[in-house]
């Protein structure tokens, strides 16, 4: 272990009760300023959780390589903090000043220790910095990656949202379609119109497309394809909601949408439905004056 | 033709092509165009900017608010480093495509706007600009 891994590892055993109430103070004064709603007592616990941790592993030497075993209880706890900061809407910045708030109470005992010794001083206080510059962008790399997986996961759930597929009458399915049609929906699409057309044995499906902005060569491939497969399950299909902008959109594009039948409303494609299926709708004669 | 406004944004990922198309569309509507001539316009910009990234290998778009004169349009120009396209004849024609797409954005895009620029040279990149008036 060289002579300032040695110096440092004794500030931090020698001055831990000093380090911690400083960094404590700097906390919380900037917690306060970002308005975060963090308990006196969960930051006084993480900060000298992680103090105890920093100089056990400082002890042990090695203060180039963090991604060493010795850190890996450091890295552990300051990965499981900037999750939870960053889970609570803490910016990146605001996580990896945890960190960097330190710097200031740690050199002063630095400074304190070494006094009169300058070369001692400034080897030990560029230590410390480079440790805990490392610390501080390990944290916000953490926070990203939670960030990240929370984005992930919503658009798993809007996957999942956007893609119902409706019984509306025996033997006929609606599936309202919303948004854009990249690939990944569209397969989602796809395969869960396919399965309910065999789990209800319906003949006609109706794609309605009002929700859908824009209509662009991939999706109006991705439409065809549905169609064609949807048939050869012996299903036909109806697009719907197709709207005045996107009918002349489609004309300029040069788009065919071949032999599918169309209709500008839910409502229209429903009563082609009911035809094909031998059914009609028929006002009930009732005697409905005054109410 | 003097350019008011203007702003540039990265094609790399399919999710950007979602994001052009806003953009565009905010663009079309802060112009004041008619339902009609956004759709078009971002339908063409859906296209281009989806050529960019599957055939051009990822690229940039550049959005302009152009004035010339007493009329104000929006102009796009995609530009990618890609292969380039050997023959453009060929590529706006209607159904032609070295992929597994319609073969009728290129063209189709051609079809919506009122102007329409294409520079492509094989091994540096292409260049598409495209300009509606409203």
């Amino acid at each position: 272990m060289s002579d300032n891994v040695k110096g440092l590892s004794v500030v931090l055993t020698n001055y831990e009760a000093e380090i911690l109430s400083d960094w404590i103070k700097e906390q919380s004064a900037a917690l306060r300023r970002a308005g975060g709603a963090m308990k006196d007592t969960e930051l006084r616990d993480q900060c000298a959780e992680f103090l105890r941790l920093l100089r056990t592993a400082a002890q042990g030497g090695q203060v180039e390589n963090l991604d060493g075993p010795k850190w890996n209880d450091v890295r552990e706890m300051l990965g499981n903090i900037s999750r939870s900061r960053g889970l609570q809407g803490f910016s990146p910045s605001e996580t990896a000043s945890f960190v960097f708030s330190m710097k200031r109470p740690l050199f002063v005992q630095i400074r304190r220790e070494f006094g009169k010794d300058a070369e001692a001083l400034a080897d030990t206080t560029w230590l410390a910095t480079e440790l805990l510059d490392k610390l501080g962008l390990y944290t916000t790399e953490v926070h990203q990656k939670a960030r990240e997986e929370v984005i992930l996961r919503q658009q798993q759930e809007m996957l999942e949202l956007s893609t119902p597929v409706v019984k509306i009458w025996d033997g006929i399915l609606a599936l309202p379609m919303i948004g854009t049609l990249d690939s990944t929906r569209t397969q989602v699409v796809m395969e869960s119109l396919l399965q309910r057309i065999v789990d209800t044995g319906s003949g006609i499906a109706i794609i309605d497309i009002t929700g859908v902005p824009t209509v662009d060569t991939l999706t109006a491939q991705h439409l065809l394809k549905t169609v064609t497969a949807a048939r050869l399950m012996g299903a036909e299909c109806i697009i719907s909601g197709i709207r005045p902008q996107i009918a002349q959109t489609i004309v300029h594009l040069g788009v065919d949408l071949g032999d599918v039948t169309t209709k500008a409303t839910l409502a229209d494609a429903l009563v082609v439905a009911l035809e094909r299926t031998g059914r009609a709708v028929k006002r009930v004669q009732t005697a409905s004056k005054g109410a | 033709m003097d350019v008011t406004k203007n702003d540039s944004m990265e094609i790399r990922l399919s999710d950007h092509v979602v994001l052009v198309r806003q953009a565009v569309r905010k663009w079309a509507t802060d112009l004041g165009f008619s339902l009609v001539d956004q759709t078009k316009m971002i339908t063409a910009a859906s296209e281009l900017a989806r050529n960019t990234l599957d055939y051009g290998g990822g690229g940039t778009v550049r959005l302009e608010l152009v004035k010339q004169g007493p009329r104000n349009g929006l102009r796009l120009t995609f530009e990618d480093q890609g292969p380039g396209i050997p023959d453009l004849e060929k590529a706006l024609t209607d159904g032609y495509t070295t992929g597994r797409g319609m073969g009728m954005g290129l063209s189709g895009s051609k079809r919506l706007v009122n102007e329409f620029e294409i520079v492509s040279r094989v091994g540096e990149g292409t260049r598409v600009t495209i300009t509606r008036w409203k």
